[in-house]
């Protein structure tokens, strides 16, 4: 695969430059205030100084850590769970309406009961994110498993295999491109739950420097770090929706 | 029809079990019992200050539904008319799409303070790019035919987008508009959990501040009630547009 710059991909790269250098000179004329706003510019510098330092690296270890110990209970217990609702056809009806009317309630705001459960720390933390994070991949595994063609589960049925068996060998492969959505959409939810429980009430992390930067007028440290979360978030999403799109286009799903 | 409505109630019941259980064992400082939080939440339908609060949130999310989808749709109906734009927008505005609003709030706050605008402009931020990406999504699935029959006919641009785009479009459209007031909600309510001074998700966060466990109970169910009910009613409409198209 040659890596062509296509002039759709030219125009993109000039809009995206644009906008930063746009706002680089609203910034610096003091059209924003810079209260409200340093120029991108010192944004990249800020990060780069707080990198440099290694002065927050405990508090991005501690994030980056619950994130994924957050994503892996969100992705192995929605998985479970949604297997287990389709096996209940009838269950699964019932809930249906609590499943989709889930991600319009800030979850979070029983994050203060998780806390008086577990403690301030990171156990509260990680529940927070694995409960947010945990329907996106239920709601997935529903889809995927609905989606597997009836051949191989009628294959799996000719060949006898048990049922714990066909599920790991053959369902789940083939609703892998709906799975990697579900988990795509876990490391989103998860983050937003971890973010949020940080900012609330946390002993670390990138959300809680973000809201002392905020409290603290300390805008540098405030727009490092927001920096530093949105590429962390755009990388591991720009990479699951790769990896996504590539399964989807091996499997032909449209 | 009757087996599905008795599942709803035995679903309902298990439910209230499986809360009633998690009370016993974990103890009323975490989780109250059902049966208090339900009668807290009828508590608050009749008292005057829940009912302010929810006018408060209710001016934001209207106010912010009706920007995200006129902007929403506006937005993606000039890009989604070319398709050079919309293969340009489309990766710019899915990664915008995928950010993690919440992370957004300080810079909300700095900008408007904690004042209505704040309220409207989180809500929006969360609620347009879905109504964007489908309406350029709808656009571009329109069948060639109908635009070449829009061209044969000489119909005007107005009469092309009145009578042909915009039809053709619209129950994919709707499915944007549905997921956007969703978010929606979920954004106006997190701007007021976190940068506000008014409606039912500052009451949520005073509750939460003086740990009312019951009030948190009853608003949490209220919202989801509520929620849940827009989405029902979301859906019913969805499917009524899809049947027609």
């Amino acid at each position: 695969m040659s890596f062509q710059p296509t002039k759709t991909a030219v125009v993109r790269v000039l809009i995206v430059a644009g906008a930063f250098a746009a706002l680089e000179i609203l910034c610096r004329a003091s059209i924003i205030n810079r209260m409200t706003m340093i120029p991108p510019t010192e944004m990249v510098a800020a990060l780069w100084q707080i990198l440099e330092s290694g002065r927050y690296n405990a508090d991005i270890a501690f994030t980056v850590v619950n994130t994924a110990a957050a994503v892996v209970l969100s992705v192995v217990g929605g998985f479970a769970v949604g297997a287990i609702l389709h096996a209940l056809p009838r269950l699964r009806r019932a809930l249906e309406p609590l499943l989709s009317a889930y991600y319009a309630v800030p979850v979070f705001v029983f994050y203060p009961l998780l806390i008086v459960a577990f403690g301030v720390g990171r156990a509260a933390l990680i529940a927070m994110g694995a409960l947010v994070g945990i329907v996106a991949m239920i709601v997935n595994t529903l889809g995927g498993l609905d989606r597997v063609s009836p051949v191989l589960t009628k294959t799996a049925a000719v060949l006898s295999i048990d049922r714990l068996r066909s599920l790991v060998l053959i369902r789940l492969p083939a609703a892998g491109p709906h799975l990697v959505t579900g988990v795509k959409l876990s490391v989103a939810y998860s983050v937003i739950g971890i973010v949020a429980g940080e900012f609330i009430l946390s002993t670390a992390g990138i959300g809680k420097r973000i809201a002392f930067g905020y409290q603290d007028f300390d805008n540098r440290t405030m727009y490092g770090m927001l920096l530093l979360l949105l590429v962390l978030v755009m990388i591991v999403n720009g990479a699951l929706a790769g990896w996504e799109k590539r399964l989807h286009h091996r499997f032909g799903v449209p | 029809m009757r087996a599905s409505r008795l599942d709803g109630v035995l679903v309902l019941a298990g439910f209230l079990l499986v809360w009633q259980g998690l009370y016993m064992l974990v103890g009323g400082d975490v989780v109250p019992s059902p049966s208090s939080a339900i009668v807290r939440a009828a508590a608050l339908l009749r008292s005057a200050n829940f009912w302010k609060d929810a006018a408060s949130t209710g001016q934001a999310f209207v106010l912010a539904c009706a920007i995200g989808i006129a902007g929403g749709a506006c937005i993606g109906f000039v890009l989604g008319s070319s398709r050079f734009a919309t293969e340009v927008a489309d990766p710019i505005l899915g990664t915008i799409y995928s950010i993690p609003k919440i992370t957004l709030y300080p810079i909300i706050l700095l900008v408007f303070g904690l004042t209505l605008s704040a309220k409207v402009a989180f809500g929006v931020i969360h609620g347009i790019f879905p109504v964007i990406i489908a309406t350029m999504a709808a656009l571009r699935n329109v069948s060639p035919v109908h635009r070449r029959t829009a061209r044969a006919l000489r119909l005007s641009w107005g009469a092309t987008i009145a009578t042909v785009l915009a039809p053709a479009a619209l129950p994919e459209v709707f499915t944007g508009i549905r997921i956007g007031v969703a978010v929606t909600l979920l954004g106006t309510l997190l701007a007021e959990l976190f940068a506000s001074s008014s409606g039912v998700g500052f009451a949520l966060i005073r509750a939460m501040e003086i740990h009312n466990v019951v009030d948190i109970f009853a608003l949490v169910l209220l919202i989801f009630l509520f929620a849940a009910a827009i989405n029902g009613l979301l859906h019913i409409l969805e499917r009524k547009l899809r049947r027609h198209a």
